[in-house]
């Protein structure tokens, strides 16, 4: 039942126009304008992202948006990266299979970031989608090459295939074998985390050569040396090559027929992979190093010279992933041959070792921030950091948009004047007016976070470990960060107060993480009751947190916004805070009078002022129209 | 006198109620003496009782948090009856009477914030601090992910010039095996470096699997027949419902228990907690492969 406003199109040319509005945000703007553009915008929406898999059930998705070609879903936090949530916690994605095979016959596009996958979800997407293109599992676990086999035997118009670091169970290489010999769609194919020792390499071999548009290929480690110039001859027009093993002993027949075939790919602009490598094999890619403009080496384990020989071939360069083993004169040379240079990740090649094994300080990173005017994203793992070098980074790289510091030992301070960090990363925040992602190290006081709040005004991910001093830090970082999708936080002093005083800001925050924190059971209690539209869920593996009181601090907890309520998938050692439990401040074993007491009671007045737009906006909600 | 925090709600967001509590003030804003309060270290560690891992660290033995500089002398002895690790001593930020709640220093005393005295002597000692020797290893930091530690850990970098330690830089991480058990609805991930022996990892797989039921490991003696076992595991066989198993690098099946510990460790690909039933064709393989070790 639509009221046509007086001179409005009719809904074809609306849906026409729609059609070229390709951002969800426009999109949710758009449907938020009248009730009619929700019910076309609705109807012609075709892809959509969800960034947890919990905020919303698969049936209200498919309810509002009828016709998606394509989804993309994140499932656990973002530090089940780093082992700090348990196995089973949870993110299965089957549910979500399971009703968009009925509801969705031609879904193209399935994304999964940190979910379950089972072989039976994807012999299920393959059964169910005709028209199946592209399937990208980015740090998914639960499936076996089995299930890939499935996926590969049915899905004819398959484009891409991506297990960018899933855990897959890697039963051998025959699964490559299950594409049919009609079977020539393939764009992009990217196996490298397989594990096994075994793969079909004429089945490989076979596919590249017969899928002419292949623009992707990364191989797993399994492939070696000797059979790249083989796949790269069938493929000169490939875009992204990752090699498998690149090392053997050295034989000159082996190494011109790589030279060779590596010349003959024009296209070449990325290149990744590198196991094993030998340093004499380098030399083999240099025809294509002026080109390139993607360099994964974050597995070579070389040394520095070698390392500086070959990016000195790379001036077009744009985003570099190395070790350690670059050191602080290796960044120096890459400051000076990559000037376009835009991403730099260094990462640790001994980050459990006392002592640090190479020369790599904080000076290598500032050398690359003067020299190289256009880098944006940093992620930087070193063992010593000064507030000076911090300023001089901020100062002379105020495009940066993603910054990401790891000091390898907690709560280092500043090794020039043996302070806290807080100057530093407030230079960060203060001229990097529009950094999105944060990620703090070292030793770090209240203050760092009175900046983050006052200036991190387009921040939309923090990550927080040893930090900090009281609820106060916290309280900065909830009250001040206008865009904060994602808060993480670990190992700090942050209690119960910033956390419930600012329960309304959590509403408007996709997730917040907070684990060997100081945040007590009865505030997780109080905080689930009184915020309907948050799941507060506690993860504790030594037992019932009830069976503690309610003044303990609770092991890990994580918080999301939800208009599915709680779910029901959960391992024994999480527990939802339910907003119809009743509310019964267990005070046995509190002491008596005890300011947490006094603080629970104050709070229980706490009313929340939901940010009704902004909820809209990003979920469904097909009850309020 | 205290604010009620229903007063203050009628504000257009919940952050107003704070000011009762937590005493916001941004520096610049509000009260002069506001703002020196900002500069505080606020400890609300202290009325934790059962403070967890890694901040009981920073209460306890990694670093005390105490003022240097500034005008010392009075902060602190503000300061440190509340340190006691006591509930409550602290922090008064219950709505006091003065309005203030926060972090009362009622005499408005502004050290400089931070410095950790204990910390220094450690970051002065340069990169290895004087922690103990055995340094216990915090979960998940530094934060690598687990696909990259497990790459590096399986196949560690080759040098020229190789230290003695070389090999096991990235192994001495961590080495996280899958372990599944028969029935229980997932997999479990553990590190085999945290673990001492198979006593160890017997008790934390129990407990681990203890909510799937695992069939008790009673403590049956040490047969005679089994001198060669260095652990009770090998006992499971004798009655308990289930045994663990491991993969070996040569993708071989095995009981756990049957050869030396570290030897163990480098070659145990994955667990498999199995019902004893269907391991009994591995218990003669397994006397075997001892056996053929004496």
């Amino acid at each position: 039942m639509q009221k046509k406003v007086a001179c409005s199109f009719p809904d074809e040319v609306l849906e026409h126009v729609f059609s070229f509005i390709q951002s969800d945000k426009d999109r949710n703007a758009v449907s938020m304008v009248c009730k009619s553009w929700y019910e076309i915008e609705r109807w012609c929406r075709r892809k959509i992202f969800i960034g947890n898999c919990y905020a919303v059930s698969p049936r209200m998705v498919i309810r509002r948006f009828p016709k998606v070609r394509s989804i993309e879903l994140k499932g656990k936090p973002h530090f089940a990266d780093f082992n700090l949530v348990p196995d089973g916690w949870g993110g299965y994605v089957l549910p979500w299979i399971a009703e968009m095979a009925g509801a969705y016959p031609w879904l193209e596009e399935i994304r999964l970031k940190r979910m379950v996958v089972t072989d039976e979800c994807l012999e299920l997407i393959a059964k169910s989608f005709k028209n199946f293109k592209v399937l990208v599992l980015f740090s998914c676990e639960g499936f076996s090459t089995d299930g890939l086999a499935a996926i590969a035997a049915s899905c004819m118009n398959l484009r891409e295939l991506d297990l960018r670091d899933s855990d897959v169970d890697d039963l051998g290489g025959h699964w490559l074998s299950h594409f049919p010999e009609t079977y020539t769609s393939l764009v992009s194919l990217n196996s490298s985390c397989l594990g096994s020792d075994e793969v079909s390499l004429s089945a490989l071999e076979r596919l590249v050569g017969r899928c002419t548009n292949l623009r992707t290929l990364r191989l797993n480690r399994a492939v070696p040396l000797d059979k790249i110039a083989n796949i790269l001859g069938r493929a000169p027009q490939l875009v992204d090559f990752g090699t498998g093993t690149y090392g053997a002993d050295l034989q000159s027949d082996v190494f011109s027929s790589l030279a060779g075939a590596f010349s003959s790919c024009k296209e070449l602009r990325s290149l990744s992979g590198f196991w094993d490598v030998v340093p004499a094999y380098l030399p083999a890619i240099y025809p294509v190093c002026s080109r390139l403009t993607s360099l994964n080496l974050s597995y070579v384990t070389i040394q520095s010279p070698d390392l500086v020989k070959l990016l000195r071939h790379c001036p077009s360069l744009q985003r570099l992933l190395v070790l350690d083993y670059i050191e602080d004169s290796g960044l120096e040379a890459l400051s000076s041959s990559c000037k376009e240079l835009q991403e730099l990740r260094v990462f640790p090649s001994d980050p459990f070792g006392e002592e640090p094994n190479v020369s790599l300080t904080e000076q290598g990173l500032v050398s690359v921030c003067l020299a190289c005017p256009k880098l944006q994203s940093v992620l930087y793992f070193c063992r010593r950091m000064s507030n000076v070098a911090l300023v001089t980074i901020a100062q002379n790289c105020p495009n940066l948009t993603r910054f990401r510091l790891c000091i390898i030992e907690p709560r280092t301070a500043d090794f020039l004047t043996l302070e806290p960090l807080d100057v530093g990363f407030g230079a960060i925040v203060e001229h990097c007016k529009d950094l999105r992602r944060l990620s703090l190290s070292g030793l770090l006081t209240d203050r760092v976070f009175e900046y983050i709040g006052r200036y991190a005004k387009k921040l939309e991910m923090l990550s927080v470990a040893f930090a900090g001093e009281s609820d106060l830090g916290l309280h900065h970082v909830l009250s001040g960060c206008e865009s904060l999708r994602k808060l993480e936080i670990r190992d700090c002093p942050f209690g119960d107060k910033a956390l419930l005083a600012n329960a309304a800001k959590l509403e408007t925050m996709r997730s917040l993480w907070m684990s060997s924190c100081a945040v007590s059971f009865g505030a997780c209690k109080l905080l689930g009751q009184k915020m309907p539209r948050l799941n507060v869920e506690v993860i504790d593996e030594s037992g019932p947190p009830d069976s503690r009181p309610d003044s303990c601090p609770v092991d890990k907890l994580y918080i999301y916004r939800s208009v599915a309520g709680p779910r029901f998938d959960m391992p024994p050692f999480v527990w939802t805070m339910e907003e119809d439990s009743a509310l019964q401040l267990n005070t046995i074993g509190n002491p008596i009078g005890s300011e947490w007491e006094h603080n629970m009671k104050g709070i229980q007045g706490l009313r929340a002022q939901m940010p009704f737009v902004l909820y809209l906006a990003e979920l469904s909600n097909t009850s309020q129209w | 006198m205290e604010k009620s925090y229903d007063d203050t709600n009628t504000e257009k967001s919940g952050l107003r109620l704070k000011d009762t509590e937590l005493r916001l003030g941004l520096p610049g804003s509000e009260s002069p003496e506001r703002e020196e309060h900002d500069q505080n270290v606020l400890s609300l560690k202290s009325f934790v009782s059962g403070a967890k891992r890694g901040f009981s660290d920073a209460l306890d033995g990694g670093g005390k948090w105490v003022f240097s500089g500034g005008s010392g002398g009075g902060s602190e002895g503000l300061f440190s009856p509340r340190r006691g690790g006591n509930n409550n001593g602290g922090n008064d930020l219950s709505g006091s009477d003065s309005g203030l709640g926060g972090p009362v220093l009622k005499d408005g005393v502004a050290p400089k914030p931070l410095v950790v005295q204990e910390k220094k002597s450690q970051v002065a000692a340069g990169n290895g601090n004087t922690a103990p020797a055995s340094k216990a290893q915090v979960v998940g930091w530094p934060p690598i992910r687990s696909f990259r530690k497990n790459t590096m850990a399986s196949h560690p970098p080759k040098n020229d010039n190789d230290d003695d330690n070389a090999e096991a830089k990235f192994g001495s991480g961590c080495l996280y095996v899958k372990v599944s058990m028969d029935g229980a609805p997932y997999l479990r991930k553990v590190d085999l470096k945290i673990y001492g022996g198979y006593k160890e990892l017997s008790s934390a797989l129990e407990k681990m699997f203890s909510c799937f039921t695992i069939g008790q490991c009673g403590s049956h003696g040490v047969s005679s027949r089994d001198v060669l076992s260095e652990s009770r595991l090998i006992d499971l066989l004798h009655g308990s419902e289930y045994v663990l198993t491991y993969e070996d690098k040569d993708g071989d099946w095995m009981l756990v228990g049957d050869v030396p510990w570290e030897m163990f460790t480098n070659c145990c690909k994955r667990l498999r907690i199995m019902k004893s039933t269907e391991a009994i064709g591995l218990a003669p393989r397994a006397m075997e492969k001892c056996k053929t070790r004496t």
